[in-house]
């Protein structure tokens, strides 16, 4: 499993660009995110190699914080490739709250970002189904 | 401790015979010397000898705010402006502001309201008070320093502001008293634990608070904060200034020091006196001020008032919390509503930070009541189906205790504006 850091942004200009500006001056290197967002806020969530360093300095700018986990797959950058993913899942009965997927440059790889209701129950069912489940360091080192 | 065990503890009786002879001179006084009060006087067809019993002060007209303001700055003074020693003035933030003059005796009543109430919050000659209350035109400051000096108590007259100072001092000095408004206690609290101070190290044994709205839940925050009692000390400027009205140990109203004002309530839209224990709004009449006597003041707060012996040995008659203004009522959708509901309301939730604004509006033709509420660490959720539970059980406690629907608007932390006085809880932007 990967922490991952969640945010909170009140939905206001310039929230969003605040909060990755505390990281571009704290050299933290993205390396997934994505946002999501209601009509009155969003929450913005990021895979960083140094996810404790970078709550830090987004909590001491006055941002709201937290550090979750969540699993990290690769898959073949073709079609089918996550489809072959979530038929693991569906087959386990695993419910999804959320992914998002990047594209790995230089490889013919991509990688999806999972968050199942039950993150144990999904890690499982995703080695036994032999999904190249990656670990912290693959995940920080792309 | 009572201050004053004579006056404190009265028979009713005695204190009935005190109050009539001090309210039929001070009527007197008004009459012979303030035009204002001649001119209501000789209108509705009254004089002064027509104060017989204590309920004949029911034939006396309100004196309002705006009839201040009509005598501006200082039509309202009974003695020549050479007897007064010190004036005050309201903050002005409703129009313009209304004067209080003070005599030296008006000062020395002050000071003994003040310490008879700081004494029931325990302060003795041992004590120092840290003072946040600002010092100047406003009466917070001076009223709280009046008390103290008289008690014996060694004060810091800090006033408001510098949060940093007023952690340092308070470290420092070993402050045991503090007295705040209460949004401005919790400020204070929230900027000390930031600064990594474990505010259980130190010396306070009790924390004064007033001159602005608050809730029981929370006295409780402030006092779990610092980790001290906290008793409410009530007052207005136009009567006196803080100690009008103080909290005892039992917490469950404020005395009010009946041999200096007497007290009614009425129903604010019929302006009918209202027997005891039922709400109304809180009219004073100053008993014993020689500089600016005011008659039957419509002090716009909203309380009730109780009797009988109080557990504290104390006689005087109790207020309850003031629960609203009759002027800060909000008519939303025709309804009534005061903020401190709301406020309630806020504070059933768990992890709830006080920190809160109401926004009112009237997109079409119908009122909508926003509330903006910081999120904390505690709310916060990576999910967004939680995160708009969270808000919907917010609204949901919030439409229980109003009868209103609202929007409930989860904000980042900080982000609302933080008072260094009296706190801003309503915004209304409807062009009424």
């Amino acid at each position: 499993m990967i922490k991952q850091l969640s945010i909170f942004l009140e939905n206001k200009k310039g929230r969003m660009w605040k909060a990755l500006d505390v990281l571009e001056k704290a050299e933290i290197n993205i390396r997934a995110l994505s946002l999501a967002d209601t009509s009155d806020f969003g929450i913005l969530r990021l895979v960083v190699p140094e996810p404790d360093r970078a709550r830090e300095v987004l909590e001491e700018n006055g941002f709201l914080v937290k550090v979750g986990e969540v699993i990290a797959v690769g898959i073949t950058d073709k079609p089918g490739g996550l489809n072959k993913i979530l038929k693991i899942l569906n087959k386990s009965g695993i419910n999804l709250e959320y992914l998002y997927a990047f594209v790995e440059q230089n490889k013919n790889r991509a990688i999806v970002v999972l968050h199942p209701e039950n993150i144990d129950a999904g890690l499982e069912a995703l080695k036994n189904g032999n999904a190249d489940v990656l670990s912290e360091e693959e995940v920080y080192s792309i | 401790m009572i201050w004053n065990e004579e006056v404190e503890c009265m028979a009713d009786e005695d204190k009935r015979k005190l109050q009539l002879k001090r309210l039929q001179d001070v009527v007197k006084r008004a009459y012979e010397n303030v035009p204002y009060y001649r001119k209501r006087f000789d209108e509705t067809g009254i004089s002064p000898e027509d104060i017989k019993t204590l309920k004949d002060i029911e034939k006396i007209p309100y004196t309002t705010k705006t009839d201040l303001r009509g005598a501006y700055p200082f039509g309202m003074f009974a003695v020549p402006r050479k007897e007064i020693v010190e004036v005050h003035t309201s903050s002005g933030t409703t129009g313009k502001p209304t004067v209080s003059g003070y005599t030296r005796g008006d000062l020395e009543i002050w000071s003994e309201c003040m310490a008879r109430g700081l004494t029931m919050a325990g302060v003795t000659d041992e004590d120092v008070i840290q003072n946040t209350h600002g010092y100047g035109l406003f009466t917070g400051g001076f009223g709280v320093h009046y008390g103290a000096q008289k008690i014996g108590a060694t004060v810091i007259p800090i006033s408001t502001g510098q949060s940093r100072r007023q952690m340092e001092i308070m470290r420092d000095f070993g402050t045991t008293f503090l007295v705040v408004t209460p949004s401005y206690g919790l400020y204070l609290a929230e900027e000390f634990m930031d600064d990594g101070m474990d505010l259980k190290d130190l010396k306070l044994k009790a924390i004064g608070f007033g001159a602005e709205g608050w809730t029981q839940e929370m006295r409780e925050k402030l006092e779990e904060k610092f980790n001290a009692p906290a008793y409410n000390i009530y007052g207005l400027t136009e009567v006196m200034g803080p100690g009008v009205g103080i909290e005892c140990a039992e917490q469950d109203g404020l005395h009010i020091f009946e041999d200096h004002f007497y007290p009614e309530i009425i129903d604010p839209q019929t302006l009918e006196t209202l027997p005891d224990g039922e709400k109304g709004e809180l009219v004073i009449t100053t008993l014993t001020r020689k500089g600016m006597p005011l008659l039957r003041f419509r002090t716009k707060d909203i309380t009730t008032l109780r009797r009988g012996k109080c557990k504290c040995g104390r006689t005087l008659v109790k207020m309850d919390r003031v629960t609203g203004r009759s002027d800060d009522m909000l008519k939303i959708r025709g309804v009534s509503i005061f903020p401190s509901q709301i406020e309630k309301a806020l504070f059933k939730i768990d992890g709830l930070e006080p920190h809160y604004q109401i926004i009112v509006t009237r997109p079409e033709q119908l009122d909508e009541l926003e509330i903006q509420v910081e999120a904390s660490q505690e709310l916060f959720s990576d999910e967004v189906k939680e995160l708009v539970g969270i808000t919907r059980k917010i609204e949901e406690r919030v439409h229980s205790e109003i009868g209103l629907r609202v929007n409930v608007t989860l904000v980042e932390p900080r982000s609302l504006p933080r008072s260094e006085g009296k706190a801003v809880r309503v915004i209304d932007k409807r062009d009424l």
